[in-house]
């Protein structure tokens, strides 16, 4: 399984990486929307992107609206993990095509969880 | 941080042992003594050895408090998906055949902590059995711990319990936020009815249950109380219902009264007719 980490704080994709590589994935990194969308434009869709919302050039949700307008790569699964917390936000997220919402804070339980709600990771 | 007395530390194990069949073995003292020096920090005692010796005296409610603060209560949404996926795909559709009026259905979550295994199941109720909540479906849920239980009855949730295995579809369906707390809707609180009741002791359901989660709590008993309980919990459901364990846990080796109904990744069980009890 292949996995994205599109997030402009490189600590932070350091810690998803690591807690996505020990659930089985090889994970792929982007620092913004639209470095994401370059990357999954050239390679092809990847199983799984974690998605930053507030980021520079391209934001998280744009990209979403990106990947869902595409054929290509539609097939994606997509969880967002961001501070946004509003209810309204997750609504947001969730009609424009994201899968799942992690809230910042997370603890790697938090991750394989939503994992396993959208039938992946290790058990 | 000062240790724990071995004497004090034997006592302990006693006592929780004979309240809530809980066994704690040697290598458990960190435990113990972590946990007696937060219920010290959170000012029901002034040190670890006055609260054991208020315990050892019947003082006030030292030794309740004891017992609650060493079981744990490590719980969150949909644990582990699958049990939820069986009850949903295989259990409930043979409980409510279509055509048939619907029954009244009583699920009942055996040791349900903070709530968010019984909740769990009422969002998934209402979201896929709506003529079954209509015909009065219910759970209960019961556990040993007051104060858990309380907390459970607010069914008001941090941001980081609503983070563990909630779709987020079911966060913004089911909850309202406010002030960094999601709160559950009264139509999905309104399904639950949360009781004090220790395992150990008489149940009194008020109706026999369709479906049993007994979830990661014969986990701590030892091999004789886990086969009691599942001996009861089998003449207590329904002759078609299904019970749900642990991941961790089975019926195997301890019981022929169940009978192993795999699922994909796990398994549920159903209960043998009387007389299939015991081992052979
Ligand atoms: C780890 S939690 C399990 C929660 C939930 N069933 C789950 O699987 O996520 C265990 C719970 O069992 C309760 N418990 C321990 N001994 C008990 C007993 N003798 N009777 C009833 N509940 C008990 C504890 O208070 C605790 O809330």
């Amino acid at each position: 399984m292949k996995a994205m980490v599109v997030d402009d704080s490189r600590a932070t994709r350091m810690i998803l990486k690591r807690a996505l590589s020990s659930q089985g994935f090889e994970v792929v990194e982007a620092a913004d929307g639209r470095a994401a969308l370059d990357e999954l434009t050239k390679t092809g869709p990847v199983d799984l992107a974690l998605v930053d919302w507030n980021m520079p050039v391209m934001t998280g949700y744009e990209l979403i609206c990106e990947v869902r307008a595409r054929r290509e790569l539609d097939r994606m699964a997509i969880m967002m993990v961001t501070t946004e917390t509003e209810a309204t936000q997750v609504q947001r997220a969730l009609d424009a095509g994201a899968n799942e919402y992690v809230m910042k804070p997370f603890t790697e339980d938090v991750l394989k969880e939503k994992l396993l709600l959208l039938g992946m990771g290790r058990e | 941080m000062p240790g724990i007395d071995a004497a004090d530390a034997a006592f302990v194990r006693e006592l929780v042992y004979k309240r809530a069949a809980i066994l704690l073995d040697e290598q458990k003292g960190y435990l113990i003594e972590s946990r007696l020096q937060q219920l010290v920090h959170e000012g029901v005692s002034q040190s670890v050895a006055a609260l054991v010796a208020d315990a050892r005296s019947g003082r006030g409610e030292a030794s309740v408090r004891i017992v609650e603060a060493i079981t744990t209560h490590e719980t969150f949404f949909f644990r582990d998906v699958e049990p939820f996926e069986a009850l949903k795909k295989t259990v409930l559709p043979l409980l409510l055949p279509p055509g048939a009026p619907p029954r009244k259905l009583t699920l009942w979550s055996a040791a349900c902590s903070s709530g968010q295994e019984p909740y769990s199941i009422a969002m998934m109720l209402l979201e896929h059995f709506p003529a079954a909540v209509a015909a009065g479906a219910r759970i209960i849920a019961t556990d040993l711990s007051a104060q858990i239980l309380a907390k459970a009855r607010e069914g008001r949730f941090r941001q980081l319990e609503v983070n563990r295995g909630l779709p987020a579809a079911y966060l913004v369906k089911y909850f309202d936020s406010a002030g960094g707390w999601w709160t559950l809707k009264s139509k999905v609180r309104a399904l639950v009815e949360f009781r004090q009741l220790n395992l150990l002791d008489r149940w009194q359901l008020e109706a026999r249950p369709d479906v049993i989660f007994m979830r990661n709590v014969l986990i701590y008993f030892d091999a004789a109380t886990k086969r009691a309980l599942l001996e009861r919990a089998r003449q207590e459901i329904r002759p078609d219902g299904a019970l749900f364990l642990g991941t961790a846990e089975t019926t195997l080796n301890l019981t022929e009264g169940w009978s192993r109904v795999a699922t994909p990744k796990s398994a549920y069980y159903r209960p043998r007719p009387p007389g299939a009890g015991g081992l052979p």
